[in-house]
Formats: C-alpha cells, sequence, structure tokens
C-alpha cells in the first residue's frame, strides 16, 4: 500500500443515465476495496450523501478524476459538467449516453414538445385530465419552487464542456475501468487527450469467436426471434442483424457470448466521423439484389433503420438530432 | 477551412483563350485563391497547357518553394496528365497535384457569369483544401504484353492486324462470321476509282491468313476480357463448324455430295438473293478457305438420319458431326476494336415498300446484283428475270430522318452515284437519284459527282414520300411509282420506274451494346463506341489499351476505315514498343492493424483482388489486381480500407471547401 | 454563409454532385462540350465509382450546408468496376430510409445511372433537381445542427 502517496479525489457523476453506468461501478466488486486503497470518493450522488453546494464549494481542480455518466439533457446536469469540470483535474465521460448520447439520445428524434406531449398527456399508464406539464419556475404556497429546465436536444458531455477521456459502454465493463484507474495509480503514461480509453482499437468481429465468411449476400434480416441461431455463424449472415463490424471491441464481445447481436453501444472506432452512417454502409455492404424492388424488400425487414445505427450514437452523429 | 503547415500551394487559373475568361471572371477567382490558406502564390493565364504555362509552374515552384499545385482550367480527363509531368518537372511528387474543372464544369455550361465565378471559387476552395492532404504516391510500371487482340476482319480489322503483324507483333483476330472481308468483301467497284473491291482485298485477306504473325480465329467470339492494360486476359469462344478447320482444303466435294441436290436456303453473303446448302463456303474467296455446316438446316442435325454424305465425299475425314464450341484463353497487351456497323434495316420504313414490293431493293443487294460474281453473274435483272428499264436510287434510307436514325451515314451519296454509274452500265436505263443533299467531300469524290451529272443519270433532289404500285394513268401501270417533291422546282413529281433501290444507311451493329460490355467501353447516344476525344484521341476509349477503328466508331468510307485502323494500330504498337505501362496508383490497401477480418468487403471486389489471411485473420488486397474503384473502402465498418487518391479525408476536405467559405 | 447567398441572385440551392468518372462525370464533360447549359448550382466531386461514395460523405455534405446531394453513376449493367454502381444502389437505398427518419426531404438525394453519352440527361437532371429544390428552399439541415436548442 502506497501509504506516502495522498490519496486519490474521485467522483462518480449521473446525468441522464439509467444508473447503470454507477452499478457498473459497484460491479468491481471486491475490486472497489483496491480502488478505496489509492482513493477517496469525494462524490457520488448513489452512494454518497454529498450535496451539491459542497461540490460547488471544493477547490478547483480537486478532484483527480470525475468519472461523469449520463448524457445532458437539462439544466441540471448541463450545470454539473460545468462544476464537474472545473473541479476536477481529469473529466472522463464515462458510458455511452456521456460519450456518444446513448439510449436517452434517442429523444433527438423528438422535440421537447413531442416528448412532453407523449409523456404527460398520451402515456398509457397516465391520469392527468388537465394536461399539466411541469414548469421550471413555479409559486406554490410553499414558496418559489424551481426545477431543471428538460432540453430540446440531448447532448453529450464533450458538446457542454472540455472531456479529457472517453470510456464507452452501455455500461462499461468494469474490468476495463478497474485496468485504467491502477494504470493511473501507477503512473503509467497518460493516453493522449480526447482518447476513447479502456476499449480496443479494433472492432468486435476481431474477438467473435464465430465463424465468418465472405458470404454474406442477405436478402432480408431476422428479428433474434424470427430465427433459430446456429450459435456458431456470422449472425450478419443468418440475417440476425449485427452491429459488430462497425462497433469498437472491448466488452469481451458480451452480447453475441449470450447469442444476442451487437446493438453498438462501444460506438466507433477512432478516425469515423459518424457511427451511424458507417455501420448503415457495412450492413448495406453485405446485402444481395440489384433492383430497387429486391434491395428495398430487404431493407423493409430492418425495424427502424436509423433508430438501430444510431442507437447509442444520435447525439454524437454528424447530424445530431432529426432536422425537422 | 484545414490548414496544414507545410503545403504551400501555387494556384493557377486558366483562361482558355476566351472559353473560360468569357464566362468566369478569371481575376477575381485568382485574387480570391491568393487569400486562402495555404496558397503561397495565385496567377491567372491565357493558356496553362502550352509551354510558356507550364514553364511558369517550373519557374514559381522554384522562387516560391511551391509543394502543392492546382490548376483551374479544363477537364482532368483532358489534361491532368499535362499537369502532373508540369508538376514532376518542377520537382514536386506528381500527386501533389489536383485539377479543378471550370471549363466543362463551368464556363460552357453556364449563362450567368456572376454565378458561374461563385462556382469556381467554390471549386478552387475545394481543391485547395483537398490538394494539403495529398499524399506522394508513385505509378506503378507493368510490362506490356506485346501480343495483340483484333476483333472483326472487316477491312479495318485486316488493315489493323496486317499493320501490327508487318511490325513484328504477333496478332489474334478474331472474327464472328466464317470468313473474313467484311462488308467490302460483298461489293463490286469501289468509288470513287471505281476499282474492284474483290481486287483489292482479297490479296490483304490471304495475305492475312498467310501471314506467321496473324493468328486468324473465324467463326469465333470474344466472350470474356479481364485485366487491364498491357495485361489482358481474353476468352475467345469458337463456334463449331463441324468442320476440322486444319484438315479442309476448300475442294467443295462435300458441298456437291449434300443430300440436298439443289440449294434451298437463303444464302446470307448474297442477301438472300441466291440460295445455298447446308454445308457451304459463304463465298469462293472466303478465308478461310473453309466449308461450314449449317447446323439449323442440316439434315442430320434437324432429324439424326442423314446418311452424311458430305462427310463420305471428304477424302481428309475433315468433317466432325461432334463438335461443339471451344473456349480458348488468350493473353494479350491491347486491344483493337474493328467490329463494323450494320446496314439500316429498310423494313423500317415501310413508306418505301421494301418486302412488299419485290422490285424494291436494298442497295446492299443492288452490289450483289452488279456483281461479277453475284446471284445473277452481275446481269442485272428484276426478280422476274427481265431488265429494267428504269431505275430510282433513293438516298438517306434510315439516315437524317428524326424518325429513324438523325445521323448522316456519310457513304450513301457516294455509293449511290456509284450504283448509278454501274446500274446504267449494266442496263442502260433512266436513272433518278432522289437526294436531300448531295454530300459528296472526299479526295475525287466531288469530280465523281460531275462525272456523273454528265451521264445522264437525273438528279431529284427532294426527300421521297413513298413508293407505292398505285397507278393513276396508264403510263404508270405495272411500274413501282415514287413520288417525292422535287424542291428546285417546287412541285410533286411521280415517277414511275421498274426498279427502286434504297440506299440505306449505317447504325451500330446488333451486338454494339454486348460487345461494349464485354470489352467495358462506351457507346455514345447512337450506339456507336465512344472515343475517348472526338478529335485528340479518336481512336482511343475511356479504357486504357482498348482501341476502335472503323464503323464501329461511325459512320465512314473504306478508306476513312484504313486510314483510321492504321492510326490504331500506331496507338497499339506505341504503347506495346515503350515497353510498359504506369498504372495510376489509385489503388486500395488495408491497414491490418485495424482490420477486423469481417470479410464484408471480399465479396464486393470484382476482380478478386481482396483475399483473407486465415493465420493472420486479417484481410488482404493484391495492389496489383485492384482496379481503385474504391468500392470496399466505403464498406468496411473499421475504417480499415484506404484508396489512395481517394482517401476519406481528402475527399471530406473537398466537400467543406465546397461548402465552407 | 454561402457564397450564393452573398450574391445578389435569388436564392438558388447548392448541390454537391458525387459524379464516377467513367459514365456520369464524362457525362457532364460532354455537356460541357456540347455546350447544354443548365442551372449553375451543382459542385461536382470526381470518384472513380459511385461504389466509393461513402454515406458519410452525403450526412456531411449535408451538415456543411448542401441543399441537395446528386450521386450519378453508371446505368445497372454498365458500371465500369463491374457492379459498384449496385453497391452504390444498395447503400443508396438504406440511407434514404435513414434521411428520411431524420426527417431530411428525400428529395434532397438523388441518384441517377447517366452514362458517358447523357450530357443531355445530365442536363435535364440537374436543372430538374435545382428547381425542385428552389420549391423545397434552403436546407434548415446546418443550423439546427448548429444550433443546440435547450
Amino acid at each position: 500500500m502506497a501509504q506516502d502517496k495522498p490519496k486519490l479525489k474521485l467522483a462518480v457523476y449521473w446525468g441522464a443515465a439509467c444508473g447503470g453506468c454507477c452499478v457498473s461501478v459497484l460491479d468491481v466488486h471486491e475490486k472497489l476495496l483496491d480502488i478505496l486503497a489509492h482513493a477517496d470518493l469525494v462524490f457520488w450522488p448513489i452512494a454518497l450523501d454529498i450535496k451539491y453546494q459542497d461540490v460547488e464549494q471544493m477547490p478547483d481542480q480537486s478532484i483527480d478524476i470525475t468519472l461523469f455518466n449520463g448524457a445532458v439533457r437539462n439544466s441540471e446536469n448541463e450545470h454539473m459538467a460545468h462544476v464537474l469540470r472545473r473541479k476536477s483535474r481529469i473529466l472522463v465521460a464515462y458510458g455511452s449516453c456521456a460519450y456518444l448520447g446513448g439510449i436517452p439520445g434517442l429523444a433527438n428524434f423528438y422535440t421537447k414538445e413531442e416528448v412532453f406531449r407523449r409523456v404527460y398527456e398520451e402515456s398509457e399508464s397516465l391520469d392527468n385530465p388537465q394536461k399539466i406539464h411541469p414548469l421550471p419556475e413555479n409559486e406554490v404556497t410553499e414558496g418559489h419552487l424551481h426545477i431543471p429546465s428538460f432540453y430540446n436536444d440531448v447532448l453529450t458531455l464533450a458538446q457542454v464542456v472540455d472531456v479529457d477521456y472517453f470510456i464507452p459502454g452501455c455500461p462499461p465493463q468494469s474490468e476495463r475501468l478497474v485496468e485504467v484507474f491502477m494504470d493511473i495509480v501507477n503512473g503509467s503514461d497518460l493516453p493522449l487527450k480526447g482518447s476513447v480509453i479502456g476499449a480496443s482499437s479494433k472492432v468486435q468481429c476481431d474477438e467473435c469467436k464465430r465463424k465468418k465468411s465472405d458470404k454474406k449476400g442477405i436478402t432480408r434480416f431476422y428479428r433474434p426471434w424470427e430465427v433459430t441461431d446456429d450459435g456458431m455463424t456470422c449472425l450478419n449472415e443468418q440475417g440476425i442483424l449485427c452491429m459488430g463490424p462497425a462497433t469498437r471491441a472491448g466488452c469481451g464481445v458480451r452480447c453475441v457470448e449470450g447469442n444476442a447481436p451487437c446493438r453498438g453501444c462501444y460506438g466507433p472506432l477512432d478516425g469515423i466521423g459518424d457511427a451511424g452512417t458507417r455501420i448503415l454502409s457495412a450492413i448495406a455492404s453485405m446485402l444481395d439484389g440489384k433492383e430497387p424492388e429486391e434491395i428495398n424488400r430487404a431493407i423493409d425487414s430492418i425495424v427502424d433503420p436509423a433508430g438501430t445505427f444510431y442507437r447509442f450514437s444520435l447525439p454524437g452523429s454528424k447530424l445530431r438530432r432529426k432536422v425537422s | 477551412m484545414p490548414i496544414n503547415d507545410e503545403a504551400r500551394v501555387g494556384f493557377y487559373i486558366c483562361h482558355c483563350g476566351h472559353n473560360i475568361a468569357n464566362m468566369v471572371d478569371v481575376t477575381s477567382v485568382a485574387e480570391y485563391a491568393a487569400k486562402l490558406p495555404n496558397v503561397v502564390l495565385s496567377r491567372d493565364y491565357k493558356y496553362m497547357c502550352s509551354d510558356p504555362g507550364q514553364e511558369m509552374i517550373l519557374k514559381d515552384a522554384e522562387v516560391f518553394k511551391l509543394n502543392r499545385i492546382v490548376v483551374a482550367s479544363c477537364s482532368p480527363l483532358l489534361h491532368e496528365n499535362t499537369f502532373r509531368n508540369a508538376t514532376a518537372k518542377a520537382g514536386i511528387n506528381q500527386f501533389y497535384f489536383q485539377m479543378v474543372n471550370i471549363r466543362e464544369n463551368a464556363s460552357w455550361v453556364h449563362e450567368d457569369k456572376e454565378l458561374a465565378t461563385v462556382k469556381a471559387k467554390d471549386l478552387v476552395r475545394a481543391a485547395i483544401s483537398r490538394v494539403v492532404f495529398h499524399k506522394a504516391l508513385e505509378k506503378k510500371k507493368v510490362p506490356v504484353n506485346p501480343d495483340v487482340l483484333i476483333v472483326g476482319g472487316g477491312i479495318s480489322g485486316i488493315s489493323a492486324a496486317l499493320n501490327i503483324a508487318n511490325a513484328g507483333k504477333k496478332v489474334y483476330l478474331v472474327e464472328k462470321d466464317p470468313t473474313i472481308g467484311g462488308y467490302m468483301a460483298k461489293f463490286d467497284k469501289t468509288f470513287p476509282t471505281l476499282d474492284c473491291a474483290a481486287c483489292i482485298l482479297t490479296p490483304k485477306m490471304s495475305a492475312v491468313l498467310k501471314h506467321p504473325g496473324i493468328t486468324l480465329m473465324s467463326y469465333s467470339e470474344v466472350a470474356a476480357v479481364e485485366g487491364y492494360v498491357g495485361n489482358y486476359q481474353v476468352k475467345v469462344t469458337r463456334k463449331p463448324r463441324y468442320i476440322i478447320e486444319e484438315k479442309c482444303v476448300g475442294c467443295f466435294a462435300c458441298i456437291d455430295a449434300c443430300i440436298f441436290k439443289e440449294a434451298k436456303f437463303s444464302d446470307e453473303f448474297n442477301e438472300g438473293l441466291s440460295k445455298r446448302k447446308p454445308v457451304y463456303i459463304p463465298f469462293p474467296q472466303a478465308t478461310p478457305q473453309v466449308v461450314l455446316i449449317d447446323d439449323k438446316t442440316c439434315i442430320h442435325f434437324k432429324t439424326g438420319k442423314c446418311p452424311q454424305s458430305c462427310a463420305k465425299a471428304c477424302d481428309r475425314n475433315a468433317f466432325d458431326f461432334d463438335q461443339k464450341p471451344v473456349t480458348q484463353e488468350l493473353e494479350v497487351g491491347t486491344i483493337l476494336l474493328c467490329t463494323g456497323f450494320q446496314p439500316f434495316d429498310a423494313a423500317r420504313a415501310p413508306y418505301y415498300g421494301y418486302g412488299r414490293y419485290p422490285n424494291v431493293y436494298t442497295s446492299l443487294e443492288v452490289e450483289r446484283l452488279v456483281n461479277a460474281s453475284g446471284p445473277t453473274g452481275g446481269n442485272v435483272v428484276l426478280r422476274d428475270k427481265t431488265r429494267p428499264k428504269s431505275i430510282g436510287i433513293i438516298h438517306c434510307v434510315g439516315s437524317r430522318d428524326e424518325k429513324t436514325n438523325k445521323w448522316c451515314s456519310r457513304v450513301c451519296c457516294m455509293y449511290s452515284l456509284k450504283l448509278a454509274h454501274l446500274l446504267k452500265e449494266h442496263t442502260d436505263a433512266e436513272i433518278y437519284n432522289f437526294y436531300i443533299d448531295m454530300r459528296t467531300p472526299g479526295k475525287g469524290y466531288e469530280e465523281f459527282y460531275d462525272k456523273l451529272l454528265n451521264e445522264g443519270v437525273h438528279f431529284i433532289r427532294g426527300r421521297v414520300a413513298e413508293v407505292s404500285d398505285w397507278a393513276i394513268n396508264e403510263h404508270e401501270k405495272g411500274k413501282l411509282v415514287i413520288r417525292a417533291e422535287d424542291t428546285l422546282i417546287g412541285m410533286v413529281r411521280r415517277i414511275p420506274v421498274d426498279m427502286v433501290v434504297l440506299a440505306v444507311g449505317i447504325e451500330p451493329g446488333k451486338d454494339a451494346q454486348d460487345i461494349r460490355r464485354v470489352f467495358n467501353i462506351s457507346c455514345s447516344n447512337e450506339g456507336f463506341f465512344l472515343e475517348r476525344h472526338p478529335k485528340l484521341a479518336p481512336v482511343e476509349t475511356f479504357t486504357d489499351g482498348i482501341f476502335i477503328a472503323g464503323a464501329c466508331q461511325g459512320p465512314k468510307d473504306i478508306p476513312d476505315s484504313v486510314a483510321q485502323a492504321g492510326a490504331a494500330a500506331a496507338q497499339a504498337l506505341a504503347l506495346i514498343d515503350s515497353g510498359f505501362v504506369e498504372l495510376e496508383p489509385n489503388t486500395a490497401f488495408i491497414n491490418e492493424e485495424l482490420c477486423c477480418g469481417c470479410q464484408v468487403c471480399i465479396n464486393l471486389c470484382p476482380y478478386h483482388a481482396i483475399t483473407f489471411d486465415e493465420t493472420k485473420s486479417v484481410s488482404h488486397i493484391n495492389e496489383a489486381i485492384c482496379k481503385g474503384c474504391g468500392t470496399c473502402v466505403a464498406a468496411c465498418g473499421s475504417g480499415a480500407i484506404t484508396q489512395n487518391l481517394f482517401e476519406d479525408q481528402q475527399i471530406l476536405s473537398e466537400i467543406y471547401g465546397l461548402l465552407v467559405e | 454563409m454561402s457564397t450564393i447567398e452573398n450574391s445578389n441572385k435569388d436564392w438558388s440551392p447548392r448541390i454537391i454532385a458525387f459524379f464516377c468518372n467513367w459514365c456520369t462525370y464524362t457525362a457532364s464533360d460532354l455537356a460541357g462540350v456540347s455546350r447544354l447549359r443548365y442551372a449553375p448550382t451543382t459542385r461536382v466531386i470526381r470518384v472513380m465509382c459511385s461504389g466509393r461514395i461513402d454515406p458519410e460523405f452525403v450526412i456531411e455534405a449535408f451538415t456543411q450546408g448542401a441543399d441537395g446531394i446528386l450521386i450519378g453513376g453508371c446505368h445497372p449493367g454498365d458500371c465500369h468496376y463491374s457492379e459498384g454502381n449496385y453497391k452504390c444502389l444498395r447503400r443508396y437505398h438504406l440511407l434514404q430510409r435513414v434521411i428520411g427518419q431524420m426527417g431530411i426531404d428525400q428529395r434532397r438525394l438523388r441518384l441517377e445511372w447517366i452514362s458517358a453519352s447523357e450530357g443531355k440527361r445530365l442536363q435535364e437532371v440537374v436543372n430538374e433537381m435545382t428547381e425542385t429544390l428552389r420549391q423545397l428552399g434552403p436546407s434548415p439541415i446546418k443550423e439546427v445542427v448548429q444550433t443546440v436548442i435547450k
């Protein structure tokens, strides 16, 4: 134990997130003890009762590493992103949502009004006959009520503040987190600012053990329950839409190992400008058919192409959101 | 705009005389370019492609330490090589060059100078934005196989074959028909000299056959072509003649012995004006002198019950009824296409009565009728064997007509004059020529027309409306009446004649589209093969190493076909004698560090250039086979494939440059 | 700001045209040689084959302000590289779905097979597409991408 070295200060924060990323930090299990031997957790809403104003009062640059998970979708997320940027030496976008927008980013297929209408007016489980929407500012008998304002656009962390590193995954694999952390503790050379860390530099297929051939020739796609996977052959070759060919490896090919197609949560490789068009092009390149009708028949069997190709990356993509 | 600190761009804009400067404000573009990032120098000049223009690049490169060159002028398809060479001469890698097309893509197609100038600026900005990301590349040199394939054994193919073989190169001459000679072999005399076609053609045909450097493959067709300039692999399929070619000496004993005592099948060579047997030779001087069996009419093939008297009559055992198509593979470096034309089908102009009135003939049929070795031995008689006393020759049948072919077929006026002369000579009939315009440009051609004017042949200027047998007076009874407006006297005239000759035009061969696909070349709108440049590269195509000559490129007469064949032969010889070709280095390669082995790319490659390395679990591109289409690049989910000259970053910065100031 | 918007003329769209070297680019040269006048709206990027066109190029051009994208390749069966145009066609159809879902008017992306001899067709296509885009008006894409709405 390096008693002579002062302990690192570590923060974990969630923006627009499901909580899975925080759980993935917990999922390091007993390794957490190793981390805590080297670091104090100074802020972690899921586990510690530390208020925002406590963080705001910390000296600037006093937190060594902040793992920011979740996208930025309201004023609270953005405010904390700025605060944590100021307080942290290293700010890490942790998980698909902070990195590329993630699942909450799919809301960029809609406007704020559409989201509110769905949630507060149309939802099947709703009882809101007066169609009341939340207001950011409200006078109630107890006084002035203030809640964060909801943004029209879901943003990635890097679209709001300067980010040092990105750890992809929905959620990131806990082992990778421990590795990255221990590297920092051991004083290894830090990667270049802006790097994606805790993941591979090749795509999923590189680690995937399924048998691949040059015979793709897809004439239609199947949802996983529509066919019996042989358990051995490349899923795309069986017509099961798998994002593996354009998705960064590093998760251990977890989904495909579990006989489910890769959904693309680790995002694209370095230098790829747009994750969605990259997988779109790779998938289209596997299609068969020369007549527009044949091609479109195959495409018809892809449920929600844009949502599929941009499942985790819409806010971080070139278009960022639905245009109109 | 992306900045590359090391890039020092020299920018030049060409006036192209007035071609560009009239529609694009070149000075303003030059001033604009001077302010763009990385641009060290910006100039405009009257003719960039001229020697002084290129010299200027050389001098500037030294004085201003340029390391990138951008020229805005005409299409890169025209002058990219010119400026790449100038760039190389200036001591800069030739691929640190980018060309901006502001002539074909701007000044020649727009009418608003302000907008054309804006467009030119956008295009210039894109090129400068792109060129900073260019990489130094080398052209790969590959040897040229000296053997040549010539497709088509008409006068063009024959001339080209002899030219090339006489230069000591090996030629494969592939002809789809059983004999070489093409249409010229059918003609009696040739204009304007009236020398006998056979007398000048047959010696050439036999020279082809005898030439040690020429392998004649008659009754054969090219099935497939692979490879690239200097190194083509060609599959040629020989159709079965049912005769072992090497054994047949052309004694024709088999033809006499055929079970059919009388010839009863339409003779293609005589345009159906005579009959032939199922075992036949197209014409006496056919080359090679080898008979063949038409399996569609031969009793053996139809019923299997023929005593095979033909085979029995052959004392050289040359018959082989089991012959099948045989495919042979050839390796050649260059290919000449001399696949010719087809005459316009006169039935497509029903108003002239061809096929309805027996005494309406096509010009090609009349060529056979006046020919001493033709079906009537040169005796011009109608179908009822009587001699015509009056003959009408209708020009421009199928040509210069919105309803059929719009183009002028170039040869019809002259051959009509020739036929008028020959028919007059053979029959002493009254001859009427109906023409729209008389087109006789060519050495000795106008003089020939003059001669005809003095031979008592009538010329009526006007397009013929119709040919009918509807007589309105005694005088017309039993005759074919040609109705036309005589535009010189401004009257509609009815000329009754015994015989009508339709001067049919020239159109692309019926298999031109198939040939085009096999050889990967383009056709012009009319369907003739497209030359690389109408003036400066008339025998080259857009596919390097493939040349065209003769009427497959457009209507032309014998002298022009022979001249063009010579030009194509010279192009092929120049390529062969240079010994090697330089290939555009626009091939793709795979970064093994990124390749995941998904193999999506492999099947996309039409040339099988991509293989999977099982040990490394990565795909690999054989750059010698890659032709640089870039299809695999766009398919790679890892971004592991790069195409030289068309890298993602280069194209993306071009897009950026076009759109962002 | 685009250069065209800066000019005094009525608004005219900007079309990024990806043309294959062998067919459509040659057709555009032919249109030039034949002096066929057409709207000065296209900006051509030459690629060797329409199969090289990465859907990302299309999206990039839209986000940088293109009002329309025109892809030109060889007719089916006529590709200089045998079948690159089919590969382009497959990507094009899938991309059309995606841009439709992204709220981009699908008329802003057009694929046309234009052979080397069809200078006239090129003229017609450019003029037609220009007219369509004039009716659609300026593309909102660049502004949407660059303006975050909170």
